[in-house]
């Protein structure tokens, strides 16, 4: 087209039969954005972001890690299971990384390398599952006030505005104090140490489940009060349908996209949370390890004689390129969900 | 009048805190007097759990915890022996709210120029180096800054001293590891109102006249880009006050954390719930000055 040797007719043919061409490809684009669904879309704008689709590979690669270890382990068996093992005492105590010991030994000359995979399972799992609770009271909260109004609506996110004003690490503090003193002296974990530790790991999540909802209930509830009066909830209502059914059919789908991108935004708050009750010794009780328990071994460990930089450089950059991860996932996913964006 | 209601509506509910806070404490099993070795004999427990009233219902050691708050007295430590937890917040009170304030202005200092500096120069390669440094910040915990800063700048260069807080020199590394987080935050927040502010209409007015593109963005956009940081700059002072007990473990620092956690470890009742209520305050008074600074620094937001 640019080339300016061609001749006229040869012109006008060619912005013909480029003007078709490109009139294609934008013809059809343009019907699979009419027809994809808001899923779809928002599907198709997160692949664009390389930040997002990134972190999305490593937190795969991680978990996949995390997963494959123990079963390696457990295969393998002989002389590398028990170099390995993330319980197992050495007399080779504060080895610094080497090809045996990948990110160096502990206090005790146990494996930190495995430490920290083993402790990846309960950061991990305390941060999904915590957000999973999370999201769940924070969904039915808000959509119940949102979709009931009046007085209710008012009472309800009054009570958030209380619990806003709590200060949130001392609240759970306190809470975890007490009902992890609550667990061990009520008798039937009394004989088993093995089920007191797991019970104190629920109570980890339920807490911190129950202190992130908030701002979930917020955003849910502003969702829902403006889909409540859209047509089609209207027209739903006008057919018959119930409250309940309402609310399950129709708005909670409707406010899916919203509530994933949170919680994939309070998954590394609640980590951050529990790394910081267990630095303080108030989350995970050895020997469990968490991410934060293995950071505040690393602490004690610091002395003016000998610098063991490796018990805080790993554990700590697993900590925060995870965290870094999350993060840019979670940005991805709202900016690929924020219709407002486009 | 706004705040005159907001003042009123906060008595309330300082009020549902302290008895939170209150039953919570007491409803762990187990006292501040039960010790490790074997118990005390009968008639001394009887005789200490007198002295602090803890044998009455608890209805009744709530009420008169509450009258001796009228009268601005929190009680007595039951742990740090003859020392009112007045004391305790008058000893460590005054260095943690140094720490607080010295991260703030670090947090300051670094994340607003940051941010302005990433909105001038966004979609460059300065930007993306600028909000990548932003939310990374972001993502590093004190308890792993901390001890990072602490081997390089302590141990191994050793221009800093390794812990304590007896001169102005000790105080540089703990305010930096508690205040890093916040420069990302900080940055964010101003980046986002720099951009939105870039694109409002006054912007686009004060250019069409011809202003230069310096002028524009340090006198037109930044006053209204500096909103937004102001909003959050109140849950932030409160954030850096109450969370500091990790800086302060780490670091050795005799501020107010150190009781705060030692005290629900040792369920110390009265420290315990009087460091809440004088942390909700401080959250409370915090966000109500806030909203105060807000109608003072933008005449267009009005409370009703």
């Amino acid at each position: 087209m640019n080339d300016e040797k061609v001749d006229s007719s040869k012109l006008i043919a060619a912005s013909q039969t480029t003007a078709t061409v490109v009139a294609k490809p934008k013809l059809s684009t343009l019907n699979s954005q009419l027809h994809a669904s808001p899923g779809q879309r928002a599907w198709r704008r997160f692949k664009k972001n390389r930040a997002a689709t990134w972190s999305a590979w490593y937190l795969i690669f991680l978990l996949a890690a995390v997963i494959a270890w123990p079963l390696l382990l457990k295969i393998s068996g002989g002389d590398f299971a028990k170099r390995h093992n993330p319980d197992q005492l050495s007399d080779a105590q504060f080895a610094p990384p080497s090809a045996h010991y990948w990110f160096g030994t502990d206090t005790h000359g146990r494996d930190l390398f495995s430490r920290t995979l083993y402790g990846a399972q309960i950061s991990l799992l305390v941060g999904i599952v915590g957000a999973i609770v999370s999201l769940v009271i924070g969904v039915l909260w808000g959509s119940i006030a949102g979709y009931a109004g009046g007085r209710t609506d008012s009472t309800l996110m009054r009570i958030v505005d209380v619990l806003y004003s709590l200060p949130t690490i001392i609240f759970v503090i306190v809470l975890l104090k007490t009902l992890g003193e609550l667990i061990n002296q009520s008798h039937f974990v009394k004989n088993s140490p093995m089920l007191a530790g797991k019970l104190h790991v629920a109570l980890i999540f339920i807490g911190l489940g129950a202190v992130s909802w908030l701002t979930m209930a917020r955003i849910v509830r502003g969702q829902v009060l403006s889909l409540r009066s859209r047509a089609f909830v209207e027209a739903s209502r006008t057919l018959g349908a119930g409250t309940t059914r309402i609310l399950l059919r129709h708005i909670i789908p409707n406010i899916f996209g919203v509530a994933i991108t949170y919680v994939a935004l309070t998954v590394p708050a609640i980590i951050l949370y529990e790394s910081f009750l267990s630095f303080l010794g108030l989350g995970v009780q050895p020997p469990m390890a968490s991410w934060g328990t293995l950071m505040a071994e690393g602490v004690t460990q610091i002395n003016p004689i000998r610098i063991y930089w490796w018990l805080i450089i790993f554990p700590g950059g697993v900590l925060v390129t995870t965290l870094l991860a999350m993060n840019f996932l979670g940005d991805g996913l709202r900016d690929a969900w924020d219709v407002k964006a486009k | 009048m706004y705040f005159f209601r907001r003042i009123l509506f906060a008595i309330p509910l300082l009020l549902v805190i302290s008895a939170l806070a209150f039953l919570l404490v007491h409803l762990a099993p187990g006292g501040p007097f039960d010790t490790e070795r074997k118990p005390a004999s009968p008639e001394i427990e009887r005789n200490i759990k007198e002295k602090y009233h803890l044998n009455e219902p608890i209805w009744k050691q709530y009420g008169r915890y509450l009258g001796d708050l009228l009268h601005g007295d929190f009680g007595v430590s039951l742990k740090y022996r003859n020392h009112s937890v007045n004391d305790l917040i008058a000893q460590g009170l005054p260095v943690s709210m140094t720490l607080g304030g010295l991260a703030f202005c670090f947090a300051m200092a670094i994340g607003l120029p940051l941010g302005f500096f990433t909105a001038v120069q966004r979609g460059t390669w300065w930007d993306y180096g600028g909000s990548f440094l932003a939310i990374f910040t972001i993502c590093i915990p004190s308890f792993v800054v901390a001890p990072v800063l602490i081997l390089v700048f302590a141990m191994k260069l050793k221009w800093f001293p390794v812990a304590l807080w007896s001169s102005p020199w000790h105080m540089i590394l703990p305010s930096v590891a508690l205040g890093l987080f916040f420069v990302g935050k900080v940055a964010r927040i101003m980046r986002e109102g720099m951009l939105t502010a870039a694109q409002s209409e006054f912007v686009t007015a004060a250019r069409a006249k011809g202003l230069p593109e310096t002028t524009l963005m340090v006198k037109h956009a930044l006053r209204i880009a500096l909103l937004p940081v102001v909003s959050y700059a109140g849950p932030m002072l409160a954030d850096l006050l109450t969370g500091s007990f990790i800086v302060e473990n780490i670091f050795q620092i005799p501020g107010i954390g150190v009781f705060l956690v030692n005290s629900s470890l040792n369920r110390d009742y009265t420290v315990v719930v009087g460091l809440s209520l004088l942390y909700a305050m401080l959250l409370i008074g915090l966000n109500l000055a806030v909203d105060f600074a807000y109608t003072l620094l933008d005449p267009r937001v009005k409370y009703e």
